[in-house]
């Protein structure tokens, strides 16, 4: 473990406890508003840490409460594409064949296209909230793992010990869950790992959009939006909701590359 | 040679048609019918007025046999109108489209331009002080949220050291301008945006030339080279140099989505007047006809530049083309 895991998994961890027991690490109710002029974009103060919004409201205790969402959204959105992925690559790469090219194809439409676009549109005629854009960012993000998987399921299907449960009569389904998937989890883990990081990332930019998260709940994305109105005059508004995006992202990156560099050491030179 | 770009240039179609037919069943999954956006609650329009709008896009008739009739427009380049200003959808996306083109050609040529030099050093000055530095960078790049990096520049670029302007791209004044004046105005106007645009593609592409090099330099030919007693200069220049370049032409070709993408954002950010701004007020607006038109002219936009790039590989290494005749 290097101290570059280290820091990524105690800042996981610190986001995870912060999501966990939001209610007793806020110092202020998020949703309360006061609306007196004094009381409105305050700047940081032992008061209020991260300073007051348009409405009055506690950033740091929004903030707080916004881990929730770009945790949860992760880590769902992750899951989807993962059990997405890791289906159509594994019949993929096991059977070939038409069912191969047909999924290949699908890939090749989602790299080519501009899939924010695609995710604009879907969560705005389904309608903006959590649960769309956690299920819309799993559906259009599983192209990347799907390939993977497959690149292991062909090499793995060619292995004696698939062979020899072949022989022994044992069924697909058994095969490719019991003898080959295991063996493919590996660089599938530290994939996912890495999207998470993109999930987030992307959350927070619909929500920038007013497409995510609506207020007001908060998100560390809708946040943003206010600091972007309030750009000229309340910079707190600005820097720290970022700034929590960037050090979960890079953490969860960096987990992912410890994670890489665990199974291959050969593969160090990637980053 | 033609041969291998007829065929990749056939490759467009079904894309094209893969990617369209996805977006218009989503668009069907919308609630609520074009024609009651179109007229609202305005009660000066009639039933059968609404009954003929329907008739005429052919919203009455089954999904598929409406994608047909769309496809069939969409040959001509026949997006329909905009629900919100009645103008036809495709002179909408042709006013916005340079402005566009503009912010991400000018983009590419600053990525290639900054990302490929630090690939390259990087990689002949292994683990030196630069090598590690710009690893950091690339770390950071990877999670930075390119629209908070937007709003950053706009803070401290555009307010606090009032050097750049934050928005627009040619204000009023340009008009009285000559022609130097308006070229100088525009790159003025284009240094945030392009600043925010280029640095998603910074790290992945610094990465890549970095490790195109490195494989380059362990090369059997590296060591003739060297053996030859050239220069160090020489074998880094005409010999490593010409063959870690290569693949990263196709790089340019595929960071284009993302970039597209991106626009998205930061034309909504800066308020560029370009086709991501339009198709973002689109969707907001529910306007159908044009959300479809800058989705299929995003799409053929980024398929273009993949075989652009593509075309371009070939051209320089003949062994694509020999395998594609095969």
């Amino acid at each position: 473990m290097n101290t570059r895991v280290i820091f990524g998994l105690f800042i996981v961890i610190v986001m995870a406890v912060i999501a966990v027991f939001a209610p007793q690490v806020a110092t202020h109710d998020p949703l309360a508003m006061d609306l007196s002029p004094e009381a409105r974009l305050q700047a940081p103060s032992a008061g209020h840490f991260f300073g007051t919004d348009n409405l009055g409201r506690d950033i740091f205790s929004r903030m707080v409460y916004g881990t929730r969402i770009s945790l949860s959204v992760g880590l769902i959105a992750v899951f989807i594409s993962l059990v997405i992925g890791v289906l159509l690559g594994g019949l993929s790469g096991y059977y070939g064949g038409w069912v191969d090219n047909l999924v290949m194809r699908v890939v090749e439409i989602m790299y080519c296209f501009p899939v924010f676009f695609l995710i604009m549109m879907v969560i705005t005629f389904l309608g903006p909230n959590i649960a769309n854009v956690m299920i819309v960012i799993g559906l259009t993000s599983w192209a990347g793992l799907c390939r993977l998987v497959r690149a292991e399921f062909l090499t793995l299907r060619e292995r004696d010990f698939v062979s020899s449960a072949k022989v022994q009569g044992v069924s697909d389904m058994r095969i490719i869950l019991r003898h080959i998937l295991p063996n493919a989890m590996g660089p599938v883990y530290v994939s996912a790992t890495l999207s998470v990081g993109g999930a987030i990332l992307i959350e927070s930019a619909l929500s920038f959009l007013g497409l995510g998260v609506q207020i007001p709940t908060p998100s560390w994305g809708n946040i943003l939006t206010a600091g972007k109105n309030y750009i000229d005059y309340a910079w707190w508004l600005t820097l720290f909701p970022g700034l929590a995006i960037f050090l979960t992202v890079l953490s969860f990156n960096l987990i992912g590359e410890g994670l890489r560099e665990r199974l291959d050491p050969k593969l160090k030179e990637r980053v | 040679m033609k041969s291998y770009i007829i065929k990749r240039l056939l490759l467009i179609v079904p894309m094209l048609i893969g990617i369209s037919f996805i977006m218009f069943v989503i668009m069907h999954l919308a609630p609520g019918d074009p024609a009651s956006i179109r007229y609202g609650l305005n009660p000066e329009v009639s039933e059968s007025a609404r009954a003929n709008f329907a008739e005429m896009y052919g919203l009455d008739k089954p999904v598929l046999r409406q994608y047909a009739l769309w496809m069939k427009r969409f040959v001509s380049l026949d997006f329909g109108r905009s629900l919100i200003d009645d103008r036809p959808v495709i002179s909408k996306i042709l006013s916005r489209l340079p402005a566009t083109i503009l912010l991400q050609g000018v983009s590419l040529l600053v990525i290639f331009c900054v990302a490929v030099p630090i690939g390259i050093i990087g990689a002949v000055k292994r683990d030196s002080l630069f090598d590690k530095a710009t690893t950091v960078l690339v770390f950071a790049g990877y999670a930075m949220p390119t629209f908070w990096l937007a709003l950053l520049l706009i803070l401290f670029f555009g307010f606090r050291l009032q050097w750049f302007p934050v928005s627009g791209m040619a204000p009023w004044y340009t008009a009285y301008l000559d022609g130097f004046g308006r070229v100088r105005d525009l790159l003025w106007h284009l240094a945030l945006p392009v600043a925010a645009t280029a640095f998603g593609g910074l790290a992945a592409l610094s990465r890549y030339s970095r490790s195109s090099m490195i494989e380059a330099l362990g090369e059997n030919y590296v060591l003739t080279a060297r053996a030859k007693g050239l220069t160090e200069r020489r074998v880094i220049m005409a010999h490593v140099l010409r063959n870690a370049l290569l693949p990263i032409v196709t790089i340019m070709g595929l960071t284009l989505p993302a970039l597209i993408s991106g626009s998205f954002i930061f034309e909504t950010i800066f308020a560029w007047p370009g086709m991501g701004r339009l198709g973002y007020e689109a969707i907001m607006n529910y306007d159908y006809p044009v959300v479809m038109g800058v989705g299929v002219i995003a799409t053929l936009l980024t398929l273009i530049g993949i075989f652009l790039s593509d075309v371009v590989y070939a051209l320089v290494d003949p062994r694509i083309r020999f395998e594609a005749r095969r």
